[in-house]
């Protein structure tokens, strides 16, 4: 009874909050902040699955929040026409060349009994299909990105509602999550970390370089969105007349308005994927998990596959991870692989789950609230902080500029700190989890 | 005739050269890496900030000393400024240990919060850093750049292809030499080194022997912290420094130490040249070799670049993944399953 109190009491002060904002700053900025703390909730729920249910320590996360937005762009963006007609043929030798490699190699991965022949029989099959696809593609990507590389210079993408790139970017993320965590796990808990590291960084690089896919720092920008265009609104009658009704100025409305129906589309997922993830905590596989997470030996023992299980969990954790980096591609409206930093995207959302309660899930969603709402409201903090502490120097005092200049790097120590603290004085979270025997 | 020559100097020049520079960096890191991992038992995401803190505190006495005028003439002058750099960010290693790794180390926490604590750790260096000098290059290098320059030594042998030798490079490999020859003296002759290897091989066994367990773990962090300081500024006057280059280090550190055996100071020299070979010559053009090694007209119409050098902690990543697969103790034998 008190712990679902004091739950409600969190959420209370945290919806209070962002009433404040609303009512201290605009209302716009409030349902901006809203919008990104329904993301960063989904994405920590998705690292407390893999962090919270069976301890295992994702320090990739960036990579799989980018393989979702990078589904995002590829399948909502129209297909460049001029692109296909140019390099269309190498284009589908290039993936030919890449779905045989990937075939075979799973073929061989099936077929063949377990041991270092088969491994060393796949690597020779994917060294080969890279060296042919090198051979093959490489002309075709010099071709697609010299059509007209100012607007588009890349192929596109297949012109689908945004929507389905939700679910097929948590698919791509889940994939390759199944391979890594298919080679680290049941080695040391250190590969894993340092496994991912080496991953998300090799993602986002990919994302960065192949210019013929995503226009590499370029940026793919306009993205279709799934909500209505402000300007549409402004023109549309009903929308005029219920301004009208309310009797506010429709271009501040309208963009109010596009932003309560993301948050609407947001909180779906939020709600969904809590649902589920609830559910599954509180079944026999939640506990079995929680088991092997407590003693991996007594679980084995009990005849638990731990090493399947943790494959698993990985998966689906890295699923929900991928889902959010979708949904934040498709708010943010464009695809910038620069802006993909292992702050912004890895450490945050492990901040959150640690302050919020890891094993919690609503503790989990509480800290991707309470946490961004700081981590947005900390800039200003900042800045206003040096200002005061340097206000006695002269305004031409280099120490002054080079500390307000410096302002922004203080997030990252910020955020160090928090998480050394609750580590260490709250390691529980604020929301502990909860366990009926 | 001299094509064959021509091409042997050519890979000289621009992958063996470099590879021996880079893999003794990587290998002086991987070395620290490695000893926490021995001692403290886990693996610590800090290292590569602690390498930029060093680094940064070395340079920060270098434009000091050189504001005063000292020089070590041909000589950079951060090696003058090295062992300041040294006690600095040994102290404030010691200091991290003090307030964050000490509390979870009474606990007996587990590995994976030390792992933990360790990117808390990492971040809070890493804004310090940028804090302080900022996020951008910082190039400190002084004195002769050279010891061989490519045209002498294209005069010297009437080659068409030179090979070119800078100070730091070879400032590299000596230090590195040294480093490790009186690291290897320290572990295996001193009585603090013989403990240190007695606690990392049976812990129990080392604390019934009366070894003072916070003398052994303070030594290990500062030792750890000249590592890291004398890789990261042996790299940043061989490159340059920069505070993310550090960061992104970590991975081709990692793969290092464990390709080679973590816990295994000799795995991890060994593990840090065969990431530093197989990185340059996978990212190496060939374009030209290849026009000097194959005979007749024949030119090469690519660059000839098995990968590009944007994903070049790609591959120690696959050597990584490979090891594990294969080997998941490293070459050497760690002692990590």
């Amino acid at each position: 009874m008190i712990t679902s109190l004091r739950n409600i009491f969190y959420f209370a002060v945290m919806a209070g909050l962002i009433v404040l904002v609303g009512q201290m700053q605009s209302w716009n900025l409030a349902l901006s902040i809203l919008n990104l703390c329904l993301i960063s909730s989904v994405m920590a729920l998705g690292v407390n699955m893999q962090w919270g249910y069976a301890g295992l320590f994702n320090v990739g996360v960036m990579g799989f929040a980018a393989l979702g937005g990078l589904m995002a762009m590829l399948v909502s963006m129209p297909p460049v026409q001029e692109a296909w007609t140019a390099a269309g043929g190498g284009a589908w030798v290039g993936m030919g060349i890449f779905l045989l490699t990937l075939i075979i190699a799973i073929t061989l991965y099936r077929k063949l009994p377990k041991n270092g022949l088969r491994t060393a029989a796949i690597m020779l099959v994917v060294i080969a299909g890279y060296v042919l696809l090198r051979i093959y593609f490489d002309p075709t990507t010099k071709v697609i990105e010299k059509v007209n590389p100012a607007a588009s210079g890349y192929l596109g993408g297949l012109g689908l509602p945004i929507i389905l790139a939700w679910p097929l970017g948590g698919l791509l993320a889940g994939g390759v999550a199944w391979f890594v965590g298919k080679i680290t796990l049941g080695l040391r808990s250190d590969y894993l970390a340092i496994a991912t590291l080496g991953i998300s960084e090799i993602i986002v690089a990919v994302l960065k370089h192949e210019d013929w896919m995503t226009r590499g720092v370029k940026n793919v920008t306009g993205l279709p969105r799934p909500v209505p265009y402000e300007v549409n609104l402004q023109n549309t009658q009903w929308f005029l007349d219920l301004c009208e009704r309310l009797g506010t100025d429709p271009v501040t409305f309208s963009s109010i308005f596009v932003k309560l129906c993301y948050a609407g589309l947001f909180a779906v997922v939020l709600l969904l994927v809590l649902w589920l993830s609830e559910r599954a905590l509180r079944s026999p596989w939640g506990r079995m998990m929680r088991a092997i997470r407590d003693n991996e030996v007594s679980a084995s023992a009990m005849g638990k596959d731990v090493t399947a299980r943790h494959l698993q969990v990985f998966v689906l954790g890295s699923v929900v991870v991928g889902i959010a980096g979708a949904m934040l591609t498709t708010l943010d409206g464009q695809l910038t692989p620069s802006s993909y930093q292992p702050l912004r995207f890895t450490f945050l959302i492990w901040v959150m789950v640690i302050v919020g309660g890891s094993g919690n899930n609503w503790g989990a969603v509480l800290g991707g609230f309470v946490i961004w709402f700081f981590w947005i409201e900390a800039e200003p903090l900042g800045l206003w902080l040096m200002d005061v502490l340097t206000a006695g120097m002269a305004d031409d005092s280099a120490l002054r500029t080079h500390l307000l200049e410096s302002a922004a790097h203080m997030r990252l120590i910020t955020m160090g700190l928090i998480l050394l603290l609750a580590l260490r004085f709250n390691p529980r979270g604020l929301l502990p989890e909860r366990t009926q025997q | 005739m001299s094509d064959p020559l021509n091409a042997a100097a050519l890979l000289a020049n621009f992958v063996i050269v470099p590879a021996i520079a880079y893999g003794s960096q990587l290998a002086l890191g991987a070395l620290g890496v490695t000893l926490i991992y021995g001692i403290l038992r886990f693996s610590n995401f800090a290292h590569g900030d602690t390498m930029a803190f060093g680094t940064m505190i070395t340079i920060l006495f270098t434009w000091w000393f050189q504001s005063l005028g000292l020089s070590l003439g041909p000589l950079p002058t951060a090696l003058l400024a090295l062992p300041f750099g040294i006690a600095v960010c040994a102290l404030f290693v010691l200091f991290c240990d003090r307030v964050v790794y000490r509390f979870h180390r009474a606990k007996r926490a587990d590995p994976v919060i030390f792992v933990i604590a360790s990117v808390g750790v990492m971040f809070v260096m890493n804004g310090l850093v940028r804090f302080i000098i900022g996020p951008d290059d910082q190039n400190f290098a002084d004195g002769e750049r050279f010891i061989i320059k490519a045209r002498e030594f294209k005069q010297l042998t009437g080659l068409s292809e030179g090979i070119s030798i800078k100070v730091s490079q070879s400032i590299t490999v000596v230090t590195m030499i040294i480093v490790v020859a009186a690291l290897f003296w320290f572990l295996n002759k001193t009585r603090t080194g013989k403990s240190m290897r007695a606690y990392s091989d049976n812990e129990d066994l080392a604390l019934l022997s009366g070894i003072n367990p916070d003398r052994v773990v303070a030594v290990t962090w500062i030792l750890a912290a000249a590592l890291a300081t004398i890789a990261g500024t042996l790299y940043g006057l061989d490159k340059s420094f920069k505070p993310f280059t550090y960061f992104q280090l970590l991975l081709p550190i990692f793969a290092s130490a464990i390709v080679g055996g973590l816990g295994n100071p000799i795995g991890a020299i060994a593990g840090g040249f065969v990431i530093a070979f197989s990185e340059i010559t996978v990212t190496y053009a060939y374009k030209k070799f290849a026009n000097y090694i194959v005979p007749g007209d024949w030119k090469a119409d690519g660059l000839m670049q098995l990968l590009s050098t944007n994903y070049k902690f790609a591959v120690s990543f696959l050597i990584l993944l490979m090891v594990l697969l294969f080997r998941p103790t490293g070459i050497f034998r760690g002692k990590s399953v």
